[in-house]
């Protein structure tokens, strides 16, 4: 069973088609990867998926729920986080602080909520979980950390560990790896290997090759917003399309 | 958000906290009639520069507030005056017509951010106040409403209690204050509250986890109405008359000034704004006859607080408390 599937998804950006009637599908628990070469349309399709943009045509269903056209938070609330490319968190709060914020879209304080203290029992409750959550994802020590002052490494980590608080099903990682020492692409690896154990598949966009052939079930690869290849990393690796759109035609022959 | 006091600390805020509800008590018996007076706008400007902060909060910066004011001081005024409410009431109902009028125009002016927030809701806030200038019934057109009941005067131990008298009725503001500012407080320091600073600081990320910002927003603005209401209902029903002029842009600077100059990231830094000027612009310059020049000031003050304070007044308060608690310790 597949938790989302996309079909036919065009965006046009003007006279410019970013994403060209792409379709593929994340089956439920898998790590699903997305590759492709600069300008593939990666990011654009994360951006439809999650709802940053509205697809121009195309349709895409999470769990056989239509989820196109919704906004970003409305999506995200049908259980599909994003996290994003470049460490984006709440950096004037604390590690804590910031996680507990992911928690918001289960815990709706209304206005007498606040102000008769009616959330502080749930508080309660939620701050155990988050708590589970830093151990999970190493944040522990540094709970109450300006989440700005983290080590990048780090900093990546909590932004995963902020999408996790959200409880989705399905999480979209843009560029997860980005700008990590070898070590630290090895410590999330670990924990982005660990994540459909806990029934959170995963989709992401990497430019680590190495990464994405070590995690991944399953990688689809763009070309000019299409649809170039889908398969198991191996079949991936040997498909000789997809050396030909990477190092180019002239190599591909000789 | 997640400090716990220790019981030393705890017994020192509880001190500083009696002194300063002594020193407001006490504080009007020791001024001239026209400074008791001015002290009564000051505890509803206070109302209105903090609810105006709960705004900001969330990030946007608008210029419609004291036109929210205005709302509520045409609302309570119409409702007392028309209805025959009883004012208590009647100030309610100013406040809850402000956070209509807010919601009504939060739907269109979220759907701007930053500048052109700020812009939408400069232009907004004229369009409201222009139609209390055209409409003569029932706003009473540019010469606005007169005669507006005031506080109704009650015995209490057999003591006559006039609410046209500044003193009383400074500290029926004052107890009207206290009550805005400990909900907002509330609000402030609850999921809620966090989730507008969230939405503050960073809008894609909000989304991304199911935080609807612009719900979110709108919700701030129509909180942050109703309190502005409650301060103008405060205000028209001192002064018994209100015109569309008294909510206009100059005084809406006015309340941008006090908090910028206080500056926004605590509650008590946009108090310390609108207290500090009042006490410069009345003392200062009424003693020194230069009243005319209150707005130039202003502006001037505005620059050199934007240059040379940027965080504002109350980026001095940690280090001041700091000093104090180091000279408590050595003294004890």
């Amino acid at each position: 069973m597949s938790i989302l599937e996309v079909r036919d998804l065009t965006m046009r950006f003007g006279g410019l088609r970013a994403v060209n009637g792409l379709g593929f599908s994340v089956a439920k628990d898998s790590i699903h990867g997305l590759i492709g070469t600069n300008g593939a349309g990666k990011t654009t399709t994360f951006n439809v998926i999650s709802g940053f943009y509205r697809p121009t045509s195309g349709r895409i269903f999470h769990e056989s729920v239509e989820i196109s056209g919704l906004p970003m938070e409305k999506v995200a609330n049908l259980g599909i986080v994003r996290t994003f490319q470049h460490a984006t968190l709440f950096r004037e709060l604390s590690v804590l602080e910031n996680v507990l914020i992911g928690c918001y879209s289960r815990r709706r304080t209304g206005l007498m909520d606040a102000i008769l203290g009616r959330w502080h029992r749930q508080d309660a409750l939620l701050r155990e979980e988050v708590e589970e959550l830093l151990e999970f994802f190493g944040l522990c020590e540094r709970a109450d950390f300006p989440a700005g002052n983290l080590p990048h490494g780090l900093q990546r980590a909590l932004g995963m560990a902020i999408a996790s608080a959200a409880r989705p099903s399905l999480m979209l990682l843009d560029e997860p790896f980005t700008g990590m020492n070898a070590e630290e692409t090895l410590v999330m690896m670990d924990l982005t290997r660990r994540l459909p154990e806990c029934g959170v598949s995963i989709l992401l966009v990497e430019h680590d090759m190495r990464a994405v052939m070590g995690l991944c079930d399953c990688i689809t690869v763009m070309n000019f917003g299409k649809l170039l290849a889908q398969g198991t990393p191996d079949e991936i690796q040997s498909h000789p399309e997809v050396i030909e759109a990477y190092l180019g035609g002239g190599h591909a022959e000789t | 958000m997640l400090a716990t006091v220790p019981e030393a600390v705890r017994f020192r805020y509880l001190l500083a906290w009696s002194v300063l509800a002594a020193l407001l008590c006490v504080l009007p018996f020791f001024l001239s009639y026209s400074q008791k007076e001015i002290l009564v706008f000051t505890t509803i400007n206070v109302i209105l520069v903090v609810s105006y902060r709960h705004l900001t909060l969330t990030g946007e910066w608008s210029l419609g507030h004291v036109v929210m004011m205005g709302c509520g001081a045409y609302g309570s005024a119409l409702a007392s005056k028309q209805l025959g409410l009883a004012v208590p009431l009647s100030m309610l109902l100013g406040g809850v017509c402000a956070a209509l009028v807010g919601w009504l125009l939060s739907y269109s002016l979220f759907r701007m951010k930053g500048f052109y927030f700020l812009i939408g809701s400069f232009a907004a806030g004229e369009v409201v106040r222009l139609l209390w200038k055209r409409f003569r019934d029932p706003f009473g057109g540019p010469k606005g409403l007169k005669r507006i009941p005031g506080l109704e005067e009650f015995e209490f131990a057999g003591l006559r209690i006039d609410f046209f008298d500044p003193v009383p009725y400074y500290f029926f503001s004052l107890a009207v204050a206290v009550v805005c500012i400990w909900l907002l407080w509330r609000i402030e320091r609850s999921p809620l509250g966090w989730s507008y600073q969230a939405v503050h600081w960073g809008d894609d990320l909000a989304r991304s986890v199911g935080i609807p910002t612009r719900n979110l927003r709108r919700r701030a603005m129509v909180t942050a109405s109703f309190f502005a209401g409650i301060s103008g209902a405060l205000l028209v029903h001192y002064v018994g008359a209100v015109n569309p002029s008294r909510f206009n842009v100059e005084e809406m600077v006015y309340v941008l000034t006090w908090a910028i100059v206080g500056g926004v990231a605590t509650l008590y830094g946009p108090i310390l704004g609108v207290v500090s000027l009042t006490i410069v612009n009345e003392i200062v310059l009424r003693e020194f006859g230069l009243d005319q020049w209150r707005p130039l000031f202003y502006g001037a003050l505005l620059v050199v607080s934007v240059l040379f304070l940027p965080k504002g007044l109350e980026s001095l308060v940690v280090p001041a408390r700091s000093m104090l608690s180091h000279l408590w310790t050595r003294s004890t």
